[in-house]
C-alpha cells in the first residue's frame, strides 16, 4: 500500500496533466472554429487590437533595442579571441530574427497580455458577467475569446517583425558607435546574409506565441475558480502556462524550421 | 410554464438542490425565500441552463430546456443578477440595451439608447447615469440598472435575484411596483427571490419556500400566514428559534 502512493500520485499527477491537455485542446479547437463563424464582433475585435498590438508597441521595442545592443557587444568580445570581430552584423542578425526577437516578444506579451486577458475574463466569470453575457444570448467564446485570439494572431507576428527590426537597429547602433563598424557595411552584410527562411520563421513563431498567449489567457480565465483568489491562480497559471508553451513551441518551430 | 421536476444539484460532496419540485403558471408572479445559501440562485441558474443540474427536468412551456434552439430560449428570459453583474467595460446605457445593440433585437443605436433612457428612469435612474461606467455608481444604483438591462428588451420571463438588497425603502416601494406592473400589465412571468417579506407581500402571487434542498412549502401569498408549516412561520416571522438552524 505505502510502496505504491508513490506510483499513485504519480499517476494521479498524468491523469490531471493529459486531462488539461485535453481540455485546453478542445478550448483552442472551439475558440479557432469561432474566429470563422458568425456571429462576429468588430469592436470587440479592434480593442483588441489595440490593447494586444498597438499598446504593446513600447514594451516590445525597449525589449529589443536593449537586447540587440548587448548581443553586439558579447559578439564583439566573444569574437574577438578569434579575430572574427567583423561577425557582429550577421550574428546580431541571426540571433534577433531567429531566437530573440520571437522569443522576447513572446515572453513580453505572455507576461502583459496573457496576463491581463485572464484577469479581466477571471473577474468577470467571478463577479457573473460571463453568466450574463450568456443569458444575453451572447456566446461568450465569441464576444470574449474569439476576439483576443484572432487580435493576437494578427498583431503578435508584427510585432515581432517590428522587434526584430529594432533589435538589429540596437546592435547596429551598438556597433557603429561603439565599436567602430561603417554604417553602410554593416546595414550590408545584415540585408546580405539574412534569408527568407530566417523572416519566415520568425514570423510563424510570431503567430504560434500569439496564439498560445491569448489563449492560455482565456483558457485560464474561463476555467478560474471563486472569489479573488481564483481570479489570482488563473492570473497567475495562465502566465506560468504561457511562458513555458511558448519555449517549448520555439524549440519545435526552431527544429522543423532549421534542421536542415 | 415553468416546471421543475426533481432537479437535483451537488457541488463536490455538498448536496445543494436535493429534488426540487416547482410549477410557475404563465402570467404569474413567484417568489422564492429561503435561508442563506440554501440554493435560491443555483435554482434560477439551472433554470437559465447556467449550472447544468445533476439529475430531474426542467421544462418551459412543456419542452425540455436541454433541448432546441440555445439562442430562441434564451431571448425570451430577462435576468438580474444578485450581484448586478454589469459588464464594466461598457457604459451604463450600453449594458441596459446590451441585447438591443446586437444579435437578433438589434436596432438603429439611438432608438437603443432611447430605450435604455427610459428603462433607467423606470427603474428611477436619471438620463445623466447613462454615460457613466458602472464602477462610478452606488451598489444600490448598480442594482437597478441590472434590474434596467434585465426588462429592456421586454421578455416574456423574468427573474431576480434579490432586487431590493441594498436599496433604501422607498427605492424598494418603487421596484416591487414596477415587478408587479411588469407582470400584470405586461404579462411577464416573474421569479423573484428576495428576503424581504415586505416585498414578497408586494410582489407575490405564489410563495414557495426552499429549505434542505427541497420546496418545504409552496402556495398563494394569501395563505402563507395561515400555512401552519412551523419551518415557513420562523422564516416569515423571523425567529431566531424554531426548526431551522441558525447557524447551517
Ligand atoms: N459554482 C459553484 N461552485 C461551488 N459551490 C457553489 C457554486 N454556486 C453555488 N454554490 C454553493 O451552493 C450553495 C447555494 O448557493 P446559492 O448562491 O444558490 O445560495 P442562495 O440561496 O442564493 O443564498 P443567498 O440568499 O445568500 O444569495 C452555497 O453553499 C454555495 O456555496
Ligand atoms: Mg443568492
Amino acid at each position: 500500500m505505502t510502496l505504491l502512493a508513490p506510483l499513485g500520485a504519480l499517476g494521479r499527477a498524468v491523469l490531471t496533466f493529459m486531462a488539461t491537455v485535453g481540455r485546453v485542446s478542445i478550448f483552442a479547437a472551439r475558440a479557432l472554429s469561432h474566429i470563422f463563424r458568425p456571429p462576429w464582433y468588430p469592436r470587440e475585435l479592434f480593442s483588441s487590437l489595440l490593447t494586444i498590438g498597438w499598446l504593446s508597441l513600447p514594451v516590445v521595442g525597449l525589449t529589443a533595442i536593449f537586447t540587440g545592443g548587448a548581443l553586439a557587444l558579447q559578439i564583439y568580445a566573444g569574437g574577438a579571441r578569434f579575430n572574427a570581430e567583423a561577425v557582429v552584423p550577421q550574428i546580431v542578425a541571426i540571433g534577433m530574427v531567429r531566437e530573440l526577437g520571437p522569443v522576447l516578444v513572446g515572453l513580453m506579451i505572455a507576461a502583459r497580455v496573457t496576463s491581463s486577458i485572464a484577469a479581466e475574463i477571471a473577474t468577470m466569470k467571478v463577479t457573473e458577467q460571463i453568466d450574463a453575457l450568456t443569458t444575453l444570448s451572447t456566446n461568450p467564446m465569441k464576444y470574449l475569446v474569439a476576439p483576443r485570439v484572432l487580435a493576437a494572431l494578427i498583431t503578435v507576428p508584427l510585432l515581432v517583425g517590428i522587434g526584430d527590426i529594432i533589435g538589429i537597429a540596437g546592435g547596429f547602433g551598438v556597433a557603429v558607435h561603439s565599436l567602430d563598424f561603417n554604417p553602410a557595411t554593416y546595414l550590408m552584410n545584415t540585408v546580405n546574409f539574412l534569408e527568407t527562411r530566417d523572416v519566415v520563421s520568425s514570423l510563424a513563431k510570431g503567430a504560434a506565441f500569439g496564439l498560445i498567449a491569448a489563449l492560455m489567457g482565456c483558457f485560464y480565465g474561463m476555467e478560474s475558480g471563486r472569489g479573488a483568489q481564483g481570479v489570482g491562480r488563473a492570473t497567475k497559471g495562465s502566465v506560468e502556462a504561457a511562458a513555458v508553451l511558448i519555449l517549448a513551441a520555439n524549440f519545435v518551430l526552431t527544429g522543423v524550421f532549421f534542421s536542415i | 410554464m415553468i416546471r421543475m421536476e426533481g432537479v437535483t444539484k451537488t457541488f463536490g460532496d455538498h448536496a445543494v438542490l436535493r429534488g426540487v419540485d416547482l410549477n410557475v403558471e404563465k402570467g404569474t408572479s413567484m417568489v422564492i425565500i429561503g435561508g442563506s445559501g440554501t440554493g435560491k440562485s443555483v435554482a434560477l441558474k439551472c433554470i437559465l441552463g447556467l449550472i447544468r443540474p445533476d439529475r430531474g427536468k426542467i421544462l418551459v412551456d412543456g419542452t425540455e430546456t436541454t433541448t432546441g434552439d440555445r439562442d430562441a430560449f434564451l431571448a425570451r428570459f430577462g435576468m438580474l443578477f444578485q450581484g448586478a453583474a454589469l459588464f464594466d467595460s461598457l457604459p451604463v446605457w450600453q449594458n441596459v440595451a446590451f441585447r438591443l445593440l446586437r444579435g437578433s433585437l438589434k436596432r438603429p443605436q439611438a432608438e437603443a439608447r432611447e430605450i435604455a433612457i427610459e428603462k433607467l428612469r423606470r427603474v428611477g435612474l436619471k438620463p445623466d447615469v447613462a454615460d457613466k461606467l458602472p464602477a462610478e455608481l452606488s451598489g444600490g444604483m448598480q442594482k437597478r440598472v441590472g434590474l434596467a438591462r434585465a426588462i429592456a428588451a421586454e421578455p416574456e420571463i423574468i427573474f431576480f435575484d434579490e432586487p431590493t438588497t441594498g436599496l433604501d425603502p422607498i427605492m424598494a416601494g418603487v421596484i416591487n411596483d414596477l415587478i408587479r406592473e411588469i407582470v400584470v400589465e405586461m404579462g411577464a412571468t416573474a421569479m423573484t427571490i428576495t428576503h424581504d417579506m415586505s416585498s414578497v407581500r408586494a410582489i407575490a402571487d405564489n410563495v414557495a419556500m426552499l429549505h434542505d434542498g427541497v420546496i418545504k412549502w409552496t402556495g398563494p401569498v394569501a395563505e402563507m400566514d395561515q400555512s401552519g408549516d412551523p419551518y415557513l412561520d420562523q422564516f416569515i416571522h423571523g425567529r431566531a428559534e424554531g426548526p431551522i438552524q441558525a447557524v447551517r
